[in-house]
């Protein structure tokens, strides 16, 4: 047993090492900067970098932008699925685990080619104008609408553990009767049973947004991901400084997430 | 709202069925139909461009599979084979060494040490992309702190080259291993051990003969997951390796910029078709071995 004890501390000291040490090597490297000694200037720059506050603000509006278009699209389809369209479920499974399949790269160069279609064949088309729109760098729509397809598994499986947990036929008919319509009867029954599932499914796509660098980067937008690559060339300080409180940030997200929502649903939503 | 109460005494058993369905058929159509148009669209021209050349004189296309065999020649086939390898290899040693780490953390007998680890686990398997690249810049690269310190670049020592990547892949690949194999450790029944220790069962003959054909399944879908995971990985390595290890994610990228030679956007598209054909693999093994691995957490 003493052996075993002995192991298992040597493992776990092991890994400790391996995760701890590059974000203490971070700090190190963002505050002793060689031939200025320690200084916290990497963190004082920050707030006036060029970029950095209007490209964390486009960040946080896109999520914010997914988060609700996924969340309208996902909630009244999955609890419709537990009540009357159980038929549909099998193709709402398939369809919302089929972007597990393609690799974002992959997903990012069948966009890139659709978008081509607009000036090469509909230019002279109302839809030409659709196309010119969701390109708009301010807020480009068409970046919710690939990070909806990429937070689909995960939302739908989050949502779907959470409906599992609770007898959707049972409340809605019980709201039915008490004189609640179809809407009030999902809004004022249902939604507050699905807390810790919405929330969960909120946190994790608000990760995946905030981290997101692939399609914004091949599309030629510039949300936060791809500011501190841009800014890594000229400043490696600051570049390291935001990736170390990017970090921070999407871990104190990711373990409220496991406060609220309990270790069991958060690897339910991976798998 | 009283107009529609009081009617179903006299509502047919028709009509009542039709009420409960309708709204069923309509919440799924939004959507179903976002898909049909957010993913269907993209996904559909990404088959149709890697199987379509445009004829440089006429500027027609046809169809014809000269873009796939291009995507499996010279440096494309390189770069395919290079990300397979990389997979390949950092999803075995994640699953290799995320084995004993989740076993002494199942086997730990402190609750809180468990519940730190596997919420631990769910953060860092999430963490990868551009930040996750930095910290090991900052760590482990020619001007960093560890390297510096520890005189790493006179051994020879090179982030920015195959095992660079895979100690950096293995950063998150080891927490998504933990993640997945730990509800496996943990239908290990303690009734199993005794049995083959009464029946004089070494440690070894335990481990051969009753937990690892036990755990089979799910050892193969974790290593399955984390190839897939390392596969698809792009931001990292981009931020880290530039073009210095020749990955098929940064050829897809390269050909997607126009860093290449002009009308090799559909190579791209093949190169991403490739991609989908080796992901829907993945996926075609992982999901029967997940079912065969549920039958012992039951």
């Amino acid at each position: 047993m003493a052996r075993l004890t002995l192991w298992r501390w040597g493992a776990l000291g092991l890994a400790g090492v391996y995760f701890l040490v590059p974000l203490a090597a971070s700090v190190v490297f963002t505050v002793d900067v060689p031939g200025q000694g320690v200084t916290f200037d990497a963190y004082t720059q920050l707030l006036s970098a060029d970029g950095f506050g209007s490209s964390l603000l486009l960040s946080l509006e896109l999520a914010l932008a997914t988060i609700a278009v996924v969340l309208l699209l996902t909630v009244p389809a999955t609890v419709a699925l537990r009540l009357g369209a159980a038929r549909l479920r099998p193709v709402v499974e398939v369809v919302c685990s089929l972007p597990l399949v393609v690799p974002p790269i992959a997903f990012v160069a069948g966009i890139v080619t659709v978008l081509k279609w607009g000036p090469d064949h509909l230019s002279r088309t109302p839809l030409f104008q659709t196309f010119v729109a969701i390109q708009n760098p301010d807020f480009p729509v068409v970046l919710v609408l690939a990070y909806v397809v990429l937070a689909l598994p995960f939302v739908y499986r989050a949502l779907d553990a959470g409906l599992a947990a609770i007898d959707v036929r049972t409340l809605v008919e019980a709201a039915r009767s008490c004189g609640a319509s179809w809407p009030q009867a999902l809004v004022r029954a249902v939604l507050p049973n699905l807390r810790g599932a919405l929330l969960n499914a909120s946190f994790l796509t608000l990760a995946l947004v905030l981290g997101e660098f692939t399609v914004a980067r091949l599309l030629g937008f510039q949300p936060f991901a791809v500011w501190i690559y841009s800014v890594s060339g000229a400043n490696a300080q600051l570049s390291v400084a935001v990736s170390v409180l990017s970090l921070l940030v999407t871990w104190l997200l990711l373990l409220a997430l496991a406060g609220v929502g309990g270790r069991s649903r958060t690897t339910a939503s991976r798998g | 709202m009283t107009a529609t109460l009081p009617r179903a005494g006299t509502a047919t058993a028709a009509e009542v069925r039709r009420r409960r369905r309708a709204p069923g058929w309509l919440a799924v159509v939004p959507l179903l139909a976002f898909t049909a148009i957010a993913f269907g669209l993209p996904a559909l021209a990404m088959l149709n461009g890697a199987f379509s050349v445009k004829d440089p004189a006429t500027g027609a296309s046809s169809y014809s599979t000269a873009n796939l065999t291009d995507s499996l020649q010279g440096a494309y086939l390189t770069a395919l084979l290079g990300s397979i390898k990389l997979s390949a290899v950092s999803a075995a040693l994640g699953a290799l060494l995320g084995l004993p780490l989740a076993h002494a953390v199942v086997t730990s007998r402190s609750r809180a040490l468990r519940e730190g680890v596997l919420t631990a686990s769910g953060v860092l398997a999430n963490f990868g992309g551009v930040p996750l690249a930095f910290a090991f810049v900052a760590t482990l690269g020619n001007a960093g702190v560890l390297t510096q310190h520890l005189g790493l670049k006179d051994k020879g020592w090179d982030l920015y080259s195959f095992w660079g990547l895979v100690i950096v892949y293995l950063y998150f690949l080891i927490p998504l291993m933990v993640l997945t194999i730990t509800p496996a450790l943990e239908g290990l029944r303690v009734q199993w051990r005794e049995a083959a220790q009464n029946n004089g069962a070494t440690g070894v003959q335990y481990w051969l003969h009753v937990a690892l054909p036990v755990l089979t399944p799910t050892l193969l879908g974790g290593f399955v997951l984390l190839f897939g995971s390392a596969f698809a990985a792009y931001a990292t390595a981009a931020a880290m390796v530039g073009s210095s290890v020749p990955l098929i994610t940064l050829q897809i990228a390269d050909a997607l910029s126009g860093n290449v030679l002009v009308g090799q956007e559909n190579v791209a598209l093949a190169l991403s078709f490739d991609m989908v054909l080796v992901a829907a693999l993945v996926m075609a093994v992982y999901l029967p071995l997940q079912r065969r691995s549920a039958r012992w957490l039951a």
